[in-house]
């Protein structure tokens, strides 16, 4: 996505930074999309949450395996970024308790990993990811991956 | 008793040796030359009844058929076939190959076994890489605050209304994430860095676990420690090598503490400053001896290099700014080099260390020989070179590298293989 495409979608947006809510849903839809953020990294977490509110999102954070399956039983997000590394439970073991719950089987789950650390894109395919991001990735990259496979 | 596979060859040779024709040995024990030929290159194998009429035609006892080293040969060769199918050795005509060229089959078993025993290392150390909890915390932290910087940064410099609050926020944590780099670039760096935790992994050259410990000491030993010696600490060291090393460089330490008391030292150090031909003329002693003791001081700050006449360094003291290779060779423009091939010449340089800090030093590089054996043995050479840091960055340097694989300098006549790195660097 070019600069000015990632500019003209904060635009759209940007009333909805604090509130969580805006206008021009990406795709078209009457009800913002909901993204369940799951990074420990609080600044990670802030950069990422800004980037998709401005583009039309409704973003949920939350920063240990554990709140976001409980998060993710009460609030269906339409997609979850999970980051890999996260403490206590894992962002793989947490994609396993996704898959293996039939409720949450066919949630879209994009997996942040570590540039370099191939084994754990290996490891998180195998166990059922749908979309892969190393860090570190640009905002345009990320917001890309979001957009298309929601899309899907 | 199970027979060696070998046992045709093992006639065979006894045969000749005795220097029987074949077709007398098989008429003896009653079947054909054609057929014995066939039980001497090991292509039928024989009946205990058999053997045992043919082991007394030839004088062999039954013993000497038994199955023992050669099987263990044998299936070392068949893994090693196993492990490099596409080579098509012919497995089949294996005993043959062992029977005919005993020294070859040895070879290449052992050739086999050093090749498996070094994937298993390699195996290791990758797993070192990839598991290594130092190592990828260290990762982890540099990779984290990277992305956040460039998220950050990308939204500062793409977002043109932002407002203030957020800019704020967003600067703050630019800012917090700036440091975090720096703290994790620091700790990778000193995981990299020789010793830092790996030397209790075990895998550590020698060499570098008798430094590691030289570090722990701040490279020095007290003369009164060196009169009683160190022994507790050098029996501590985890290879038995980097023990030999390091009793080695205490002993010399000690002979170099005895012939140079530190007080006199000290006192002749600061009257001379740090020129080791001065002090060498001034206590009567060697120029080497004088740059050994010189970096044992730790208030004289100096780092000291030592190799022998092949170029191995075999003593390594770093200095701030003058970055020494972990493994392998150094950059063959070090004064040490052409010292080397100068004996009891002193060169002095001012160098600049190729690269980002672009830090100076003066070294100074003496050879000396010796012969231990006398007259008509060897001449061993030894060349030292003293590394201390220059503050000011006037004038002309010689611009070395620390190892080529390493260094920037992409323009360098004495390169000798590419740099995994670029000036820009």
């Amino acid at each position: 996505m070019s600069r000015a495409g990632l500019v003209r979608g904060f635009d759209r947006a940007r009333s909805s930074v604090d509130s969580g809510t805006g206008r021009g849903w990406p795709g078209g839809t009457e009800v913002a999309q909901h993204v369940l953020l799951v990074e420990d990294e609080p600044n990670i977490a802030e950069a990422i949450r800004f980037i998709l509110t401005r583009d039309g999102w409704r973003v949920t954070h939350v920063a240990d395996g554990l709140a976001a399956l409980a998060r993710v039983a009460e609030t269906r997000p339409d997609l979850i970024i999970l980051d890999h590394m996260l403490p206590g439970l894992s962002g793989l073991e947490v994609l396993a308790a996704l898959r293996a719950d039939p409720a949450t089987a066919a949630t879209k789950v994009l997996m942040l990993t570590a540039r370099g650390q191939e084994r754990d894109r290996e490891a998180a395919s195998l166990a059922g990811a749908d979309g892969f991001m190393a860090k570190p990735f640009s905002n345009a990259e990320i917001l890309a991956e979001v957009r298309a496979m929601v899309a899907r | 008793m199970p027979l060696s596979a070998l046992t045709g060859t093992r006639l065979r040779e006894r045969r000749l040796a005795a220097g029987l024709r074949q077709a007398d040995v098989a008429a003896t024990v009653g079947i054909s030359a054609s057929y014995l030929n066939l039980i001497e290159h090991n292509r039928r194998r024989v009946s205990g009844q058999m053997l045992d009429r043919l082991g007394a035609a030839l004088g062999l006892e039954r013993t000497a058929f038994s199955a023992g080293r050669e099987a263990a040969l044998l299936d070392d060769l068949r893994a090693a076939a196993a492990a490099s199918e596409g080579a098509g050795a012919e497995v089949e005509r294996l005993e043959e190959f062992v029977g005919r060229y005993p020294g070859w089959a040895v070879l290449v078993a052992g050739q086999h076994g050093r090749v498996m025993r070094l994937e298993r290392a390699l195996a290791a150390l990758n797993d070192r890489v990839t598991h290594d909890p130092h190592l990828s915390h260290a990762l982890h932290e540099v990779l984290s605050a990277l992305s956040s910087v460039r998220s950050t940064a990308a939204i500062l410099a793409e977002t043109e209304d932002l407002e203030p609050d957020w800019r704020e926020r967003f600067h703050r944590n630019l800012h917090q994430d700036s440091e975090r780099m720096a703290g994790g670039a620091e700790a990778l760096v000193a995981y990299l860095d020789a010793g830092s935790g790996a030397a209790d992994e075990g895998f550590l050259a020698p060499q570098e676990e008798m430094e590691s410990w030289l570090r722990s000491r701040d490279w020095q030993f007290g003369d009164e420690e060196l009169r009683h010696g160190v022994a507790g600490e050098v029996a501590g060291l985890a290879s038995s090598a980097a023990r030999v090393l390091a009793a080695g460089h205490v002993a010399r330490a000690a002979l170099d503490a005895r012939a140079m008391p530190r007080a006199a030292f000290v006192a002749a150090w600061q009257a001379t400053g740090p020129d080791p031909l001065a002090l060498a003329e001034r206590l009567g002693v060697g120029v080497a001896a004088v740059m050994r003791r010189l970096a044992a001081l730790a208030e004289a700050k100096l780092g000291l290099v030592v190799c022998d006449a092949s170029g191995t360094l075999t003593f390594r003291k770093p200095s701030p700014g003058f970055q020494l290779p972990r493994f392998g060779a150094a950059c063959p423009l070090w004064p040490l080099y052409a010292a080397l091939g100068r004996p009891m010449q002193p060169i002095e340089a001012v160098v600049e260390m190729a690269g980002q800090t672009g830090a100076r030093h003066r070294v100074i590089a003496y050879c000396e020989t010796r012969h231990p054996a006398g007259l008509r043995g060897p001449e061993l050479r030894e060349a030292s070179m003293l590394i201390l840091p220059l503050a000011g960055r006037e004038g002309a340097a010689l611009r070395v590298g620390s190892t080529c694989r390493i260094c920037p300098q992409a323009d360098c006549p004495a390169r000798r293989e590419p740099s995994i790195l670029t000036e820009a660097v």
